[in-house]
């Protein structure tokens, strides 16, 4: 384990949630409906409230507007073909949902994963995660009145766009990993320009840590706001910078290493209270240790240049285009991977640090070509769940900052 | 103390065979059991046993592609996992189709219930003891679960519940 980081700041502030005899609305419930088209809730989410003047009641979280049977997808399309439909998961992260399907594959076959392509997976995973909090941070302080810091995270992220758009060829939805390792290798242009932007960015975190956490708007919104206890977040199965957030020590790339995350040097934050305001400085160091691993994975790749990067393993892994083109068995070996990969018997569940939590994916297989189930354990759906512990007694403005702070993303909730 | 002994610890006295346990592909111990079993050791898992948090609840249709189904039809699956252990148990109970019931967990585990619902709304399973036990993710007047084997990949009538409301509000047959 390392060090562990908890934050110092200024004691919680009076309590001040007396319902206000005075309010005229007193006592009259209202019910109202945010969303599904509401820009404060993320996405295609729906909160049927109940207020009481500007009090909240009650808060019924509804899901399931962006459905799209992604499990049942799984079931007719086959193992490799549903690679593209976990970039829809939470769509701010392709590669990482990619990943974590990867790994449930390659349990389920029994294969390893060459050591280049955990170095590239490693620094794929970091890229993403920072993504996804960037989208975390850009829109939440949006939604509570810092505009710019919209446009200062969106900036950022635009590059890492252009980054991923240099090694994928897409800037979103990439689909690069492969059962085995990754489709190819970083180039060294790559590499380097993943580096320039990697080493200028926690200075980019320092402009945002100027605009907000010292902010006294942003500290009225955020302190002591949705606060979760570590038991409530044990109840509720929440993981990731929210379990964080309420001072659990519990990372899987720490507690349970995958991808090699056991050699490399970085600390797990965490909070003390369990606020808005604790999960905010949590995602904010979360981005600044990625930053460190992302540029330790580049020196890992730096070193291990001209390595495997994709096993070769003709029962899963597609042969290169070329070799099809000349050889009989190559070819053979790609027209069964095509229409008729087929998996040992068995049942895996694999599950990786996404930037939301836990993600898992619970595969089963029965020996044929498609998966028997594909349960996708989206922690964005726990997420949602968790609203209405910390929302209800609360405030209505209070729900921007608790829907902001728990992060979640449509795709991964509804799948 | 290995997870093993601290799940036989909690279940009654002659309901773990220890020949029912058994590891999947990634590890994890995979324990099957009877309903009443599954019952008693829900609210002892975090107390008892250590496993203080819940990972998902789900469920799988074991019929096959001709419609046949040897044994049980439906196999529920809790999975929970232990902070301080740092492992995982997955428990299984096989449902019949004429009566999918299941024990809840949300009493032990708050955070069961979207999870239960979402399983109700996709395999049927009925979770007794659930307080809000409605669709999570189809919608209300749906009414099949789609992630039943003898349910069709293609779907099932996709216009139905937009031609219904469309007639009830006096709109153009489309």
């Amino acid at each position: 384990m390392g060090e562990t980081i908890t934050f110092d700041y200024m004691p919680a502030g009076p309590e001040d949630l007396q319902v206000d005899q005075d309010d005229p609305l007193h006592g009259d419930l209202l019910k109202l409906n945010m969303g599904p088209q509401h820009p404060a809730t993320h996405g295609v989410l729906r909160l049927q409230m109940v207020l009481d003047g500007e009090r909240i009641v009650s808060c019924d979280p509804v899901v399931g507007y962006l459905h799209r049977g992604k499990e049942k997808s799984a079931e007719s399309l086959g193992w490799r073909k549903f690679f593209p439909h976990t970039d829809r998961l939470d769509y701010v992260q392709p590669l990482l949902n990619n990943i974590a399907y990867a790994r449930g594959l390659e349990s389920l076959a029994g294969i390893e994963v060459p050591q280049r392509a955990q170095e590239v997976r490693v620094l794929l995973m970091e890229v993403s995660r920072i993504m996804a909090h960037l989208i975390y941070l850009g829109t939440t302080a949006i939604d509570l009145g810092a505009v710019a810091l919209f446009f200062m995270t969106f900036t950022e992220r635009e590059k890492t766009y252009e980054l991923l758009d240099a090694y994928t060829g897409h800037r979103m939805n990439n689909t690069y990993i492969r059962m085995g390792g990754v489709y190819a290798d970083i180039d060294d242009d790559t590499a380097r320009a993943i580096r320039t932007w990697v080493e200028a960015f926690p200075a980019k975190i320092d402009e945002f840590e100027a605009m907000l956490t010292g902010n006294a708007i942003w500290y009225g919104r955020n302190k002591d706001v949705g606060v979760l206890s570590r038991a409530d977040c044990l109840d509720l199965g929440l993981t990731g910078p929210n379990l964080r957030g309420s001072g659990e020590e519990w990372d899987l790339r720490k507690t349970e290493p995958y991808s090699g995350y056991e050699d490399y040097d970085f600390d797990v934050p965490v909070g003390t209270v369990g606020d808005c305001y604790d999960r905010y400085l949590v995602r904010i160091e979360e981005m600044r240790q990625s930053a460190h691993i992302c540029l330790q994975a580049l020196d890992k790749l730096e070193a291990s240049k001209g390595s495997e990067f994709l096993l070769k393993d003709r029962r899963y892994v597609l042969p290169p285009q070329s070799s099809v083109h000349s050889s009989m068995e190559e070819l053979i070996h790609q027209f069964k991977i095509v229409t008729d990969m087929r998996l040992p018997r068995g049942t895996t569940y694999s599950c990786v640090e996404s930037s939301k939590g836990e993600l898992g994916f619970l595969l089963a297989s029965d020996g044929t070509a498609c998966p028997l189930r594909c349960h996708i354990r989206a922690p964005g759906l726990l997420n949602v769940q968790a609203i209405p512990r910390v929302a209800e007694g609360r405030l209505f403005s209070d729900m921007v900052a608790i829907i902001g702070s728990l992060d979640f993303v449509m795709g991964e909730v509804d799948r | 103390m290995s997870t093993l002994e601290r799940m036989a610890a909690i279940l009654p006295a002659g309901t773990f065979v220890e020949a029912h346990a058994e590891k999947a592909k990634d590890g994890t111990l995979t324990l099957e059991l009877e309903a009443e079993a599954l019952t008693q050791a829900l609210p002892r898992l975090a107390a008892e046993a250590g496993f203080e948090t819940i990972t998902f609840v789900t469920a799988m249709d074991h019929m096959d592609a001709d419609g046949a189904v040897k044994g049980q039809r439906f196999e529920v699956c809790y999975q929970f996992l232990s902070l301080a252990h740092g492992d995982r148990v997955r428990l299984l109970l096989g449902v019949d189709e004429e009566n999918p019931k299941a024990p809840t967990a949300t009493k032990a585990f708050a955070g069961a219930a979207f999870m239960e619902r979402e399983c109700f709304d996709m395999f049927g399973i009925v979770f007794e003891g659930h307080d809000n036990l409605r669709r999570l993710l189809m919608p209300e007047a749906f009414e099949y679960h789609p992630l039943r084997k003898d349910f069709p990949h293609r779907g099932i009538e996709p216009d139905k519940l937009y031609n219904q409301w469309n007639r009830e509000r006096g709109g153009a047959p489309s």
